[in-house]
């Protein structure tokens, strides 16, 4: 006989309400007149991203469930809670992003250049598709953290994945790059899943399950194959690190980055490098968290690379894009410090606490920054290259001050919120005691530093430079890129001086640590 | 015997890893990304039997159908960038760089 399996429905709430918005998203463009769909499709994206976060309260009210949901498949526990929480809230503004007007392509399947191109521009058609695409993407990225075992981790990769690579070539202006971004992001992408399935592939010969807390148990028991074992972290790690864009498989971000539009660009900096940290966590430390001294002194070469490529490289950049790439990469780099933290309980929850909160601030401060950047316009598009910002400051000094805010948060400077994100992160490693730890994060400092460096260029080019006579356009803001502007700015002035809100509610979501 | 089967698999998956470092059209080099999936099924499958448990017979469906959708995105992507440059080399497509 075969019993059902029980699934709570309450727990798996905000993904359900996600993945079924997006589903009616996809009958409204099959159905629904052309003219209707975009008065259809945006409440009905941005009433689901409010809803499933209303869910998420109510559960984080109703108290943390302490056992995974859906047979043990889904873990939806207290970091889950804080990640679901901090993606929603992140989509919502990349979604009012999206939302603007411009950004996407008329018709995709048009030639760039073509006279069909025209055709579809002076019709003003446009593709609503985006909004479910992007609901399946966010639905993949709630996923991704929260899934208890490697099958349902690569599945949640691939929903989140496959709609992010669709939406990159879907650029309104310079469609070669865009698209190009697409193919290289779409093979690169799949390249990758495909490490990350072999070593779930292997990791099931070395356990005889694909279940992290089988896996954990596996390692608890000796015996069992260690090349499997071995081999099989490695490549999981390949497509892991891939995903959170650490060296030395980062290539693909600034090209992406660039190429994409830069509302999407804005979704995948923040909603995705949470996501894949929630899942780089929750692989390394509830799976593989009893071998980590297999796979700490790796995670520490990865880490230095990483920073190290992002800080320096960032330096010779002349596309602003590109520029908040590498950026993003040295983050990366960052954060990787906090996931070698482990130790005692106490010590994994200070670690995960401060990795939670670094998350939000960073997510929240990167859509600000792409939010400006679609605001500075050249006749073709988005001024794309470092010499058109020069001397900004003097002709629009509101929004030149608000990015130099936000480079300055990347640079994590004092009362900014960037400063207690690496102060969270950087001291949780340090109160380790380990010298090996330590000497990381001095060079993270150092790292910083350098970093610190092209972030002040910007400003000083900003503003102590003089404006040439057909410099950019700074567009008006339409109400939800002044409302996404504001929002960020507000949050990263808030966490910077007054982080205790935040800091407790990461320290209580982290207190539980993963549940089993 | 099961050892057979493992080695075979390494072997297409490491085929397939070559073919997308070396190759040139982006149709081939996807080609030789599902290779390394279907690789992965065989190691699931053969895991599944030395085990004694379903669990990778179960996993290699849920891989064949992400393959399936992989496809069709994939696909998608190569011939909107085929129309646009009338190539599909990976190495005509550089415009973004350093």
């Amino acid at each position: 006989m075969i019993t059902a399996p029980t699934i709570e429905y309450f727990a798996l709430a905000p993904l359900l309400v996600i993945f079924g918005a997006a589903i009616i998203g996809v009958l409204v463009e099959a159905f629904a007149p052309r003219y209707l769909r975009r008065a259809i499709q945006i409440p009905l994206t941005l009433l689901s991203l409010v809803g499933a976060f209303a869910l998420v309260i109510l559960q984080t009210v109703r108290g943390v469930p302490t056992t995974p949901a859906a047979m043990g498949s889904v873990a939806v526990d207290g970091p889950t809670l804080f990640i679901w929480g901090t993606i929603l809230v992140l989509s919502f503004v990349s979604v009012l992003l999206i939302n603007d007007e411009d950004q996407f392509v008329p018709s995709a399947a048009a030639v760039p250049g073509s006279a069909e191109e025209e055709k579809a521009i002076t019709e003003g058609a446009a593709h609503t598709e985006v909004y479910p695409l992007a609901l399946f993407a966010i639905g993949g990225m709630l996923l991704f953290p929260a899934s208890n075992d490697l099958l349902i981790m690569f599945v949640a990769l691939e929903v989140m994945s496959l709609p992010l690579y669709l939406l990159c070539g879907l650029a309104r202006r310079r469609r070669l790059l865009s698209q190009e971004a697409s193919v290289k992001y779409f093979l690169l992408g799949a390249f990758s899943s495909a490490f990350f399935l072999y070593g779930t592939a292997l990791l099931y010969g070395y356990a005889g399950t694909v279940d992290l807390a089988g896996i954990s148990q596996a390692l608890a028991v000796a015996g069992g194959t260690e090349t499997l074992l071995i081999v099989g972290t490695a490549l999981l790690g390949v497509g892991l690190f891939f995903k959170i864009g650490a060296a030395p498989f980062q290539a693909w971000k600034p090209d992406v980055y660039q190429g994409a539009p830069t509302p999407i660009t804005a979704l995948m900096a923040s909603g995705t490098l949470v996501a894949a940290f929630g899942a780089v966590l929750r692989v390394f430390w509830v799976a593989l968290g009893n071998d980590s001294w297999n796979w700490a002194p790796i995670m520490w070469g990865v880490a230095a690379l990483t920073m190290v490529v992002g800080s320096i490289l960032a330096i010779t950049q002349t596309d602003i894009k590109r520029m908040l790439a590498y950026s993003s990469i040295a983050h990366a780099g960052f954060l990787l410090i906090g996931v070698m933290a482990v130790g005692d309980r106490g010590q994994n929850s200070l670690a995960l606490s401060g990795l939670l909160f670094y998350l939000v601030t960073y997510g929240i401060t990167t859509v600000g920054a792409f939010a400006v950047v679609t605001l500075v316009r050249d006749p073709g598009g988005e001024a794309w290259h470092l010499s058109r910002w020069a001397g900004l400051g003097k002709r629009s000094p509101k929004l030149a001050g608000l990015f130099a805010f936000f480079l300055l948060a990347f640079a994590g400077i004092p009362l900014t919120s960037g400063f207690f994100g690496k102060y969270a992160v950087f001291s949780s490693a340090v109160a380790l005691g380990q010298g090996w730890l330590t000497g990381l994060v001095v060079l993270a400092v150092v790292a910083s530093a350098a970093a610190a460096f092209f972030y002040v260029r910007v400003i000083v080019l900003m503003f102590f430079s003089d404006p040439s006579a057909d410099g950019p356009t700074v567009v008006t803001p339409s109400w939800a890129t002044s409302a996404v502007v504001g929002v960020s700015a507000f949050a990263t002035v808030a966490l910077g001086v007054f982080p205790q809100p935040v800091l407790d509610l990461a320290e209580k979501a982290a207190k539980t640590l993963f549940v089993q | 015997m099961t050892t057979h089967y493992l080695v075979l698999s390494a072997l297409l998956f490491a085929i397939g890893g070559i073919g997308v470092l070396v190759r040139r059209n982006a149709i081939v080099v996807f080609m030789c990304v599902e290779l390394m999936l279907n690789a992965c099924n065989l190691a699931f499958v053969t895991f599944a039997r030395q085990h004694g448990n379903i669990d990778g017979q179960v996993i290699a469906f849920f891989v064949m159908i992400v393959a399936a959708a992989e496809v069709v995105i994939g696909l998608a992507i190569i011939v909107t960038i085929f129309r646009t440059r009338r190539s599909a080399s990976v190495d005509d497509a550089s415009l973004l760089k350093y």
